[in-house]
């Protein structure tokens, strides 16, 4: 127990020795909850319309104005010819191109029926579809107001009779920041704990201190405790931190108790620095500490769930990501801050951190050998 | 062979695949004595000092350490012993009084053990001025009297010091040996390393290994006899001339 103190006392000592280790305790958090939240936007706006209009007519403009007057769609180009707005296309200067037909407003006139061809730019996928969504509605609402206007003595009502009303629950105004504020939060911690714990352990072998130490009568499972403990606390800084911010900036309060989220990350900070650890334990230079961490890091953020749903992976990937600590901790905090769940709710997750962190943690004392 | 003797082995070897590092070396060194192990870079001293102090598995042969086998037993050895390596491995961003609180915590000095022995340092090294500063900032001579009083902070029988007067000046390197000799008088079994030949007068035994195997062992005296040389210089020299690893490089 002693040799634990001396050791974590050591480590602070050495960690508030380099201002550089405080600036990126308090620093990095900061801005990078500043920044990915505004860039994670899955919101499609700035949508690139080009119009090929062979008709000229006051209906067309009028469609046009009610298609740009959502705000999401931008009409960047009137052409008059096919190819023009076909290169603007294959130039990804435009996402979607609408050609109207000439009589187009004689056709609708007469015969309450008229085509328009739309070409999404399906390159990005997922801001085709959308994209592609938004027109369809806006179209959708423009049919509504012709019909209304025009169509004076319905023999028949037109319009449907079942009208959908939707509620959002847990996320009424569908603010994908309340989403994804909580998600990044964990990065932050991961990527934070993960690397200085790693990069501690590898600079002491750099440096040759480790020979000392391992020379000396402490025990294995002391050093790496002595270890894991000072970036434990740190971690919980860098939470707390985190969690100000997303009050203070984003307006993120958690529905929860968030006493909760403390307890969950308690468990999950030693998933993340044991993991640290043991990568530290199998290479040698600080260098190739970061190459092996980004690696894993890449898998485990892009399995997490923060930025596509795990339930739309295939099988294969869904059963990956039950080994990954992010998922887990994404997860529980989007539960406890957006849906107020409680201690029983998050329960199994909490028995599944301790199970790595156990394991983790015996891996890395195991593969640690003060001999050769 | 006398029981009594810190340190015993016969025949101890380390292979590391193809390449033997160390050969089948045997040596007793006596309680109080200033052991010098001296060879050339690359002659095997190095695995050698790791071998007994429990830092590298042996590949044959036996080895007792103050009456430990480094076999079963190396985490004995290690509470034993001192050991103060080729690299500097003092902690250079903690500062002269942190590196003792530390060493002396994981050698399980208590507190007021502690503070008499950095007292102690202290007024031996004359460092008084530079206790709260970094290591980092101390000369290297400095550096290298303060790694070896702090690797023997914990007063061991027995300190292995594996080249520590490597780079450091004449001067510096009379007053490191100063501290070894007064160490020695006080006890305490220093083996010690070296290449340079004027510091094996100060050593009660040398031996000198070539190619990972000891050709020589004696006091000074008994070596220059024998090999009918004025000082250690020649008799090295003609030792290591044989040397097939020095004479590939």
């Amino acid at each position: 127990m002693r040799n634990i103190i001396t050791i974590v006392r050591k480590e602070f000592a050495q960690f508030f020795r380099d201002k550089a280790n405080i600036r990126m305790l308090l620093v990095m958090p900061v801005i990078q909850l500043l920044i990915l939240p505004l860039a994670a936007d899955y919101e499609v706006k700035n949508i690139k319309l080009a119009l090929i209009d062979h008709d000229h007519s006051p209906g067309v403009n009028q469609m046009i104005q009610k298609i740009t007057s959502s705000g999401y769609i931008h009409l960047v180009a009137y052409e008059s010819d096919y190819k023009d707005a076909l290169r603007l296309f294959e130039q990804d200067k435009a996402d979607i191109m609408i050609e109207v037909p000439p009589q187009f407003e004689e056709n609708l006139i007469r015969n309450n029926e008229a085509s328009i061809s739309v070409s999404v730019n399906a390159v990005n996928g997922a801001r085709a579809s959308i994209g592609g969504q938004y027109l369809q509605k806006i179209l959708q609402d423009y049919n509504m107001d012709i019909r209304l206007k025009w169509i004076q003595f319905p023999r028949f009502n037109p319009i449907p009779l079942v009208q959908v009303e939707s509620a959002y629950w847990f996320n009424p105004h569908m603010n994908y920041k309340q989403f994804m504020v909580p998600g990044i939060l964990v990065i932050l911690l991961t990527m934070v704990g993960a690397n200085m714990s790693a990069l501690n352990f590898v600079k002491e072998k750099e440096l040759g201190t480790i020979e000392q130490i391992n020379v000396s009568p402490i025990q294995k499972h002391e050093f790496i405790i002595g270890k894991l403990i000072p970036f434990w606390i740190m971690g919980q800084v860098v939470l707390s931190i985190g969690l100000l911010i997303a009050y203070l900036v984003y307006g993120v309060v958690p529905v929860g108790n968030i006493g909760l989220i403390y307890l969950f990350s308690s468990f999950y900070l030693l998933v993340v620095l044991a993991f640290g650890l043991l990568i530290s334990t199998f290479v040698q230079t600080q260098q190739q500490t970061m190459l092996v961490s980004f690696f894993f890091m890449m898998i485990f953020i892009l399995l997490s769930g923060l930025y596509t749903m795990i339930d739309s992976m295939p099988a294969w990937a869904q059963m990956i990501t039950k080994l990954d600590p992010i998922a887990y901790f994404v997860r529980v905090n989007r539960m406890v801050i957006m849906k107020g769940s409680g201690l029983s709710d998050i329960l199994p997750d909490i028995g599944i951190m301790i199970c790595m962190a156990s394991a983790l943690i015996s891996w890395a004392v195991w593969n640690y050998h003060k001999r050769s | 062979m006398n029981p009594d003797n810190i340190i015993k082995v016969e025949k101890l070897t380390k292979r590391f695949g193809e390449f033997v590092a160390v050969d089948q070396i045997s040596m007793d060194v006596g309680r109080g004595q200033i052991f010098g192990f001296l060879g050339a870079n690359g002659a095997g001293k190095t695995t050698a000092i790791k071998m007994l102090s429990g830092l590298l598995q042996p590949t044959a042969g036996k080895a007792m350490v103050n009456g430990f086998d480094v076999y079963t037993e190396p985490e004995k050895i290690k509470r034993n012993i001192g050991y103060m390596s080729q690299r500097f491995s003092l902690y250079d961003d903690l500062t002269v009084v942190e590196n003792m609180k530390f060493y002396g915590g994981i050698y399980g000095l208590n507190n007021k053990e502690l503070k008499i022995k950095t007292e102690e340092i202290i007024q031996l090294l004359h460092i008084g001025d530079f206790k709260d500063k970094l290591v980092r900032s101390l000369p290297l001579g400095w550096k290298q009297k303060l790694a070896f009083s702090i690797s023997i902070l914990h007063n061991p029988p027995l300190v292995f010091l594996d080249e520590p007067t490597g780079g450091v000046d004449p001067i510096t390197r009379r007053e490191f040996w100063e501290l070894i000799t007064q160490s020695a008088n006080g006890g305490m079994t220093v083996f010690v390393t070296t290449h340079y030949m004027d510091e094996a007068e100060y050593c009660d035994i040398v031996s000198i290994m070539v190619d990972g195997r000891i050709e020589a062992m004696g006091s000074t005296r008994e070596l220059k006899t024998k090999y009918k040389a004025e000082d250690m210089e020649s008799v090295f020299v003609t030792l290591a001339r044989k040397s097939k690893r020095a004479n590939q490089e």
